[in-house]
């Protein structure tokens, strides 16, 4: 794989227009094969055959690892448990997120040091770690119990931990940098002076920020839709550790077939269901940057 | 955005993510000090022993070391596939480039879980069974989106033109690439691989199908220290782990701009 250039540039370098032959489409296809190469042998073909692989029984092609995912409750609840997952969160990280993501770019200096920062700083501490503070947080004799207890709110402990609450604020804080980042990098590059123009032209602060800036921040917020919901729907260490086994989900069961269960069939299944899932993002997501680019231009 | 209202609110909003984020390190890092064995607030002094205690933890040092190996490794590899592609979707001279790139960036989209039993089935029908090699390979994939992600956009906005401009002044092909390509791309170089490398140190989703009894990345290791015995060791060692990375930060401020960082972070 790495020795690709190695083997284009010298005839490149004898050429007269070296900085021409990148233009080149033999050139383009030999420096882009590497990166395809990789992309298909580790990532097009191990798909497809988990793919092939979910359809397979005994006997040959059959439904029935997809007819016991789907065609039972307990199924329907363990894909309707991960949707909803990634749905709540999204919905949470960009409720905090968008205002946010605009407090960060109006920032300058060292609040905005100190704002990136706390962005930062997250996605590097392990998620395992994040999931572990946020049990001592929430548990019965945690920080948050204690302060609502000395502060006279509830007399007894409220369970939060292994609750749906607990696995939501967990998830919030674990994606919500995914969400604020995309945002700031596309509100950062809003021009000022179009806000100023609107209001020229006797816009009202509301119906400028709401026909102006918004539209001009779809891109990052599609970006961060996409990013957050499929994180959160797929999330495994998050609910493992903040739910346990209360809230099985399509990422609990392909880990339990594999690792504990060795039931091939349905975790190939589960995964081919969240495969799916990812797919719908994808396309979705990126059909909606290029119309949201294209109403731009 | 002269409206004051507006801007008050949205850094409200902002001070309150912020604390949200940090709440969790806060604990953490309090955690690590605490003078009792149970992974807690520490309440009635502090203790520095978990930190002693992090470098006697059964089997820490091959687990960061392998951690350590593969991000590297992948990250680098990641970082000659994603500027290559990215010279040629940014050249426009590729047929299909928008797909490629838009390719390029779909494993981030994939659930992790799905990559690592889906690479475990690939790589266990083609022979392979040795950790070592199957998670270099597999965190190459993990590494590739963040590294197409960022070098794309930093070359489609770079101006190949230069390049011509110094051929012109008398560089050959190779100074040309060091001299004025290499400046203008290396805070990108330096965003896309501190993603990668960092995305690669915390992946657990991939790693955990294809680690073995002796070679178990960092990540896996701590999950399996939490479910056996948690005591404030790994709030210690995740205390630490933090410290390098505000190091990394501190690092990125001055070389990159956290600022800049942000934006390419898209």
């Amino acid at each position: 794989m790495t020795d690709a250039p190695a083997s284009i540039l010298p005839s490149a370098v004898s050429g007269a227009t070296a900085s021409h032959w990148l233009r080149n489409h033999k050139a383009g296809i030999a420096l882009a094969l590497p990166a395809a190469l990789v992309l298909i042998v580790l990532f097009i073909v191990p798909l497809a055959q988990l793919l092939s692989q979910s359809f397979k029984s005994d006997a040959g092609f059959s439904l029935h690892a997809y007819d016991r995912l789907l065609g039972d409750a307990y199924g329907r609840s363990l894909v309707w448990n991960s949707l909803r997952l990634g749905l709540v969160t999204t919905g949470i990280t960009l409720a905090i997120g968008y205002p946010a993501a605009f407090g960060l770019a109006l920032s300058k200096g060292a609040l905005r040091s100190v704002f990136l920062a706390s962005l930062f700083l997250p996605l590097a501490a392990s998620v395992i770690a994040k999931a572990f503070a946020w049990t001592i947080l929430l548990r019965s004799h945690g920080v948050i119990n204690d302060v609502l207890i000395g502060l006279h709110l509830t007399d007894r402990p409220v369970r939060m931990i292994f609750t749906q609450t607990a696995l939501i604020i967990g998830a919030a804080n674990v994606f919500l940098p995914f969400m604020i980042l995309p945002i700031y990098a596309v509100v950062a590059q809003i021009d000022a002076r179009l806000t100023e123009a609107a209001a020229t032209l006797g816009a009202p602060p509301v119906v400028a920020f709401l026909r102006v800036i918004v539209p001009l921040s779809l891109p990052g917020v599609i970006a961060g839709v996409a990013l957050v919901f499929s994180l959160s729907v797929s999330a495994y260490v998050v609910p493992n550790l903040l739910m346990g086994e209360n809230y099985p989900t399509l990422a609990s069961t392909i880990a339990k077939a594999f690792l504990l269960a060795r039931d091939p069939a349905l975790g190939a299944a589960a995964g081919a269901v969240l495969m799916a899932i990812g797919l719908v993002v994808v396309v979705a997501s990126s059909a909606l940057a290029r119309q949201s680019g294209s109403r731009r231009a | 955005m002269k409206i004051s209202p507006f801007r008050l609110f949205a850094q409200i909003a902002m001070i309150g993510a912020a604390l949200f984020l940090l709440a969790p390190l806060a604990v953490i890092a309090a955690a690590s000090f605490s003078p009792t064995p149970v992974f807690d607030l520490p309440i009635g002094g502090a203790s520095l022993r978990w930190y002693g205690a992090v470098g006697s933890l059964d089997g820490f040092w091959p687990a960061l070391t392998l951690s350590l190996e593969i991000a590297a490794l992948s990250t680098a590899l990641s970082l000659i596939l994603g500027t290559l592609a990215g010279i040629a979707i940014a050249r426009g001279a590729l047929p299909g480039a928008q797909t490629l790139s838009a390719a390029l960036v779909s494993p981030l989209m994939m659930p992790g879980l799905v990559l690592g039993i889906a690479l475990l089935q690939f790589f266990r029908s083609l022979g392979l069974t040795q950790a070592w090699p199957s998670l270099l390979l597999a965190h190459i994939v993990v590494t590739l989106p963040y590294v197409a992600r960022t070098m794309i956009a930093a070359l489609s906005r770079f101006d190949f033109a230069m390049l011509e401009a110094a051929r012109t002044l008398g560089c050959n092909f190779f100074s040309a690439i060091l001299r004025v390509m290499a400046p203008a791309l290396a805070p990108a170089y330096f965003t896309a691989g501190l993603f990668a490398f960092l995305a690669s140190m915390d992946n657990y989703p991939v790693s955990i199908f294809l680690t073995d009894a002796w070679t178990k990345t960092l990540p896996i290791k701590m999950l399996q220290y939490i479910d056996e015995s948690p005591d404030p060791t790994i709030a210690a060692l995740s205390t630490l782990l933090l410290v390098a990375t505000v190091i990394l930060l501190l690092i990125a401020d001055r070389a990159v701009g956290l600022h800049r960082l942000a934006g390419m972070a898209e």
